[in-house]
């Protein structure tokens, strides 16, 4: 198999690695596809549908999520047809309907010249991207928290909805949520992320509370260093 | 409850993949997933806990509170829709005092409503325990629940009988 294929997106030939996604391929080439569950650090997931394209040729188009469909030699995509942008409105109105206010889904409501959605609002926050879960799991390695029950009640979640026991309190997926629903606060030394209050670590030189005890130890226990290592903050060390 | 899961992972080759049997196991040896056994599982099998939940939490099969010792399943299809299985519904919900999906406070029932059970040519349907009772009413419901009363009573004797 040849390393690099070549696909028209927009009637555009582009060469891209094989075995990219066709989103990846389409930004490499400054093509813009909206999408909200994907992200560099994480595999390819499908969850959002927003960054549909169609492919195929004239008589024979199909609509395809391009953040998990492959590129292949000769792959005819189109990013802006009518077909997609129906779609992708519908889409974003679901959405819309999930969490009215976000201004990530507010913007990109904007751009496909949505004003408001037809479906009625049930502000839950969460627009189920999973990138919060995916985030613990892959990226952190501790999986701490992950999805409950399907369908119309599923929703994020820490094992039995009680304080999360792997949970390290690094706050990544407060920082990834593309919809900012997971709060963190911190206060006084003590950082309080899914309803758990965690102790932070004060830096041994200045004094500084700088981060969470048990991320400090996570640390500590996957590089095989000694725990004191970690006791200094990163502007001291 | 640690021997017995080591037996029942054993049987799967400790292998993570076989998540799912492995649950329908333990829900089989307990009649229910007990949080304990799935803190266990976890670290035997090497599964975060938090996908244990959503796999529990995700299938209807599985339930994480204690069910009844019997089980009760009535059909809410079209046919039996048709065929009055509402008011069946109203009628056991009145006689168990509980909701469908609940389970009765002395774990004796537990009673539930399914959308079609595919035997809608002998609607409306009641399963009690595994086995399926056709063309229902409210009379025929009533006397499979004392059916049931009556085979525990029989069941309890017996075991009296041998301490």
């Amino acid at each position: 198999m040849a390393d690099t294929v070549t696909v028209t997106i927009n009637e555009r030939k582009i060469t891209a690695p094989a075995g990219s996604t066709i989103l990846d391929a389409a930004h490499d080439a400054n093509i813009y596809i909206p999408n909200l569950c994907s992200h560099e650090e994480l595999a390819p997931y499908g969850a959002c549908r927003l960054c549909m394209v169609e492919i195929g040729s004239r008589e024979k188009t199909k609509l395809v999520a391009s953040c998990i469909y492959e590129v292949a030699e000769g792959l005819e995509v189109r990013t802006e047809t009518p077909r997609v942008n129906n779609v992708r409105r519908f889409v974003i109105e679901l959405l819309l309907a999930r969490n009215p206010y976000a201004p990530v889904l507010r913007k990109i409501a904007g751009d496909l010249g949505v004003k408001d959605t037809r479906f009625k609002k049930r502000d839950k926050g969460c627009i189920l991207c999973g990138q919060c879960v995916r985030t613990c799991r892959e990226v952190v390695g501790v999986s701490a928290i992950g999805f409950k029950g399907r369908g119309v009640t599923r929703k994020v979640t820490t094992p039995f909805g009680e304080s999360p026991v792997d949970c390290i309190a690094c706050g990544s997926c407060s920082y990834v949520c593309p919809v900012n629903v997971i709060p963190l606060k911190e206060e006084n030394g003590v950082r309080e992320i899914w309803n758990t209050k965690f102790e932070l670590q004060k830096c041994t030189k200045c004094g500084r509370y700088f981060a969470p005890v048990k991320q400090l130890d996570y640390f500590s226990k996957i590089t095989k260093l000694p725990k004191e290592r970690f006791e200094v903050c990163l502007d001291c060390r | 409850m640690k021997k017995k899961l080591k037996e029942i992972i054993k049987k799967y080759g400790s292998n993570r993949s076989f998540l799912v049997p492995i649950l329908q196991d333990v829900q089989r040896e307990y009649g229910y997933l007990p949080r304990e056994a799935l803190n266990i599982l976890s670290q035997l099998i090497d599964v975060p806990i938090s996908h244990i939940y959503t796999v529990a939490t995700f299938y209807k099969a599985f339930s994480l509170s204690p069910r009844g010792r019997h089980q009760l399943s009535l059909c809410m299809g079209t046919a039996c829709h048709v065929r009055k299985a509402p008011q069946i519904r109203d009628h056991l919900v009145r006689k168990l005092q509980i909701e469908p999906g609940e389970t009765t406070p002395d774990l004796e029932y537990s009673f539930n409503t399914v959308n079609c059970l595919g035997v809608c040519a002998l609607g409306p349907i009641l399963v009690a325990d595994g086995e399926y009772h056709g063309q229902l009413t409210i009379t025929k419901a009533d006397k499979i629940l004392k059916e049931l009363e009556k085979k525990e009573r029989t069941t309890k004797k017996v075991a009296a009988n041998e301490n």
